[in-house]
């Protein structure tokens, strides 16, 4: 077949001559290369001191939005829930009592939202799902732990810090 | 037997095992190095200063660790295996010179430990030894990738040897003797009688045999064959844990530095180095520079071995069968027969 990319590259099978039979000019040749590389930029990236630069829309640790007033933008709709393919999202909607208007935006909150990290894909479709634009996956890597309770993350790993004013 | 000789050997024999031991642990630091380097990375580097006391954090490690023996073993056996291994490794430096004589006052100290006019056989048969640590371990953990790499060390040391004694016999032609003082004397200097004093430059082909087998006597890559660990899941040493697997692999790498000083004495002129005899120094001054030189040559060895390392890929069992028998052997057959005849146009010239 005519080969259209016009790449194709048909591979001989000569015998070996009597200079490639005797591997030797190849091992040293091997030599060469591996020796070379002993002076080449070393790749390490001295991981806890320096990090890998990560790009723009990377997705890291999952945190819960506050708005320009600092109150949680959640409000326990379970869409995020609903689109997460891994089911590692779970939470428990509250009613906003009178008097809670600056934490909650609207009147209905999430009072437990958790968030099982070693199911969590980082897939970012609960970002997508959300339309209240109160869920990003803006944080750093997940780090490691020993329990796997402790990988259950609640609102107090994931809520944002509240506005300084 | 006077006390001072006694004395002097034990001393002797202590640091030459301190050393040996030493070489050995940071063998092991320098292969993750160098595999590190070569690859891009910059291996272990957060024990002390740039990774110097990694082999302490592993010696620690291995001591610590659980001793597990299997209960459908042998547990004499499998306990004999690490233990055979680790003495056959060791005892194996005792015939190699390490310098010349020293002079203090009217004191003459041989820097060997014993310098028996058998020291090639000597190391031949402790290298035939060695195996069987392997074997015995393999064979007593009851267990079939074990056995496997057991069977694969016992076959390949075998077909190995063979070429490595017949390379030799070429050495010997050309030595006459079998001791290795005797030989490393021979080499005096870098240039004698217009030709290189050093048995490389007449024996480059026995050489070569020889390296090649040390490999495979050694296990290392290309020829880890009884380890491999992605074929045989570690093959002999499967069911070790703890200090016992320590001295299993411990034993590869003093085998290793055996295995280099062997190869520098033979055929890079042992303690011998260019113009010592020409540079009006004092006879201890080249005697101490001669065991500069000898570690100079066995350190290179030891790199050369793990620089091939990361450089070939591991034989397949059947090629590693036909290089031994079908080109090593009779390699080194030939090689027998052009020394006889170039020692005897030599002789008739």
């Amino acid at each position: 077949m005519e080969s259209l990319s016009n790449r194709k590259k048909v591979l001989e099978q000569k015998p070996m001559t009597f200079g490639e039979k005797i591997y030797l000019p190849s091992i040293a040749k091997g030599l060469a290369i591996t020796f070379k590389h002993i002076f080449k930029k070393r790749e390490t990236i001295f991981y806890p001191e320096q990090e890998r630069p990560v790009s723009e829309n990377w997705r890291g640790l999952h945190s819960l939005k506050r708005d320009e007033q600092g109150r949680e933008r959640c409000t326990a709709c379970g869409l995020c829930a609903l689109a997460c393919p891994a089911e590692a999202i779970t939470m428990t909607a509250a009613e906003r009592k009178k008097g809670e208007e600056g934490l909650y935006r609207e009147e209905k909150y999430a009072a437990v939202y958790e968030i099982n990290m070693l199911r969590c894909i980082f897939c970012g479709l609960c970002e997508e799902a959300c339309p209240k634009e109160a869920i990003y996956l803006d944080g750093p890597f997940l780090e490691a732990d020993y329990l796997r309770k402790d990988f259950i993350f609640g609102k107090d790993k994931l809520v944002e810090e509240p506005l300084k004013s | 037997m006077e006390l001072a000789f006694v004395i002097e050997k034990v001393v002797l024999v202590t640091v030459i095992f301190l050393i040996t031991l030493g070489i050995a642990a940071y063998s092991t630091l320098a292969e993750r190095k160098i595999a590190g380097f070569i690859q891009g990375r910059v291996g272990p580097h957060r024990a002390g200063p740039s990774g110097m006391f990694q082999p302490l954090a592993d010696g620690g490690k291995m001591f610590f660790k659980e001793e597990i023996i299997p209960a459908e073993s042998n547990p004499w056996l499998f306990i004999a295996g690490p233990c055979l291994a680790l003495l056959t490794a060791s005892i194996g430096s005792a015939v190699i010179p390490w310098g010349q004589d020293l002079v203090i006052g009217d004191r003459v100290i041989q820097l060997q430990v014993a310098d028996i006019n058998v020291g090639i056989l000597y190391i031949f048969g402790i290298v035939s030894l060695g195996v069987y640590g392997i074997m015995i371990g393999g064979w007593a953990s009851n267990n079939k990738y074990s056995l496997m790499g057991a069977i694969r060390a016992a076959s390949q040391n075998i077909s190995y040897e063979i070429a490595m004694g017949l390379s030799l016999i070429a050495l010997l032609m050309v030595t006459q003797t079998l001791s290795l003082r005797g030989i490393a004397e021979q080499q005096a200097g870098f240039w004698q009688n217009g030709w290189f004093s050093w048995n490389v430059f007449c024996q480059p082909l026995g050489f070569l045999i020889f390296l090649v087998c040390s490999f495979a006597e050694c296990n290392r890559t290309p020829f880890d064959l009884p380890e491999s660990e992605n074929e045989l899941v570690a093959g002999y040493h499967t069911e070790y844990s703890g200090f016992k697997l320590g001295a299993f692999l411990f034993s590869e790498y003093i085998n290793m530095f055996v295995a280099s000083a062997v190869m520098s004495t033979l055929y890079f002129g042992g303690y011998n180095f260019p113009f010592m005899n020409h540079l009006g120094l004092s006879d201890n001054v080249v005697t101490i520079l001669g065991v500069v030189f000898l570690f100079a040559k066995i350190f290179f060895f030891i790199f050369f071995f793990m620089w091939i390392r990361w450089t070939i890929p591991r034989f397949r069992y059947d090629q590693l069968m036909n290089l031994g028998w079908k080109v090593l052997i009779p390699l080194s057959i030939a090689n027998i027969v052009l020394t006889g005849i170039w020692i005897t146009v030599k002789d008739l010239m």
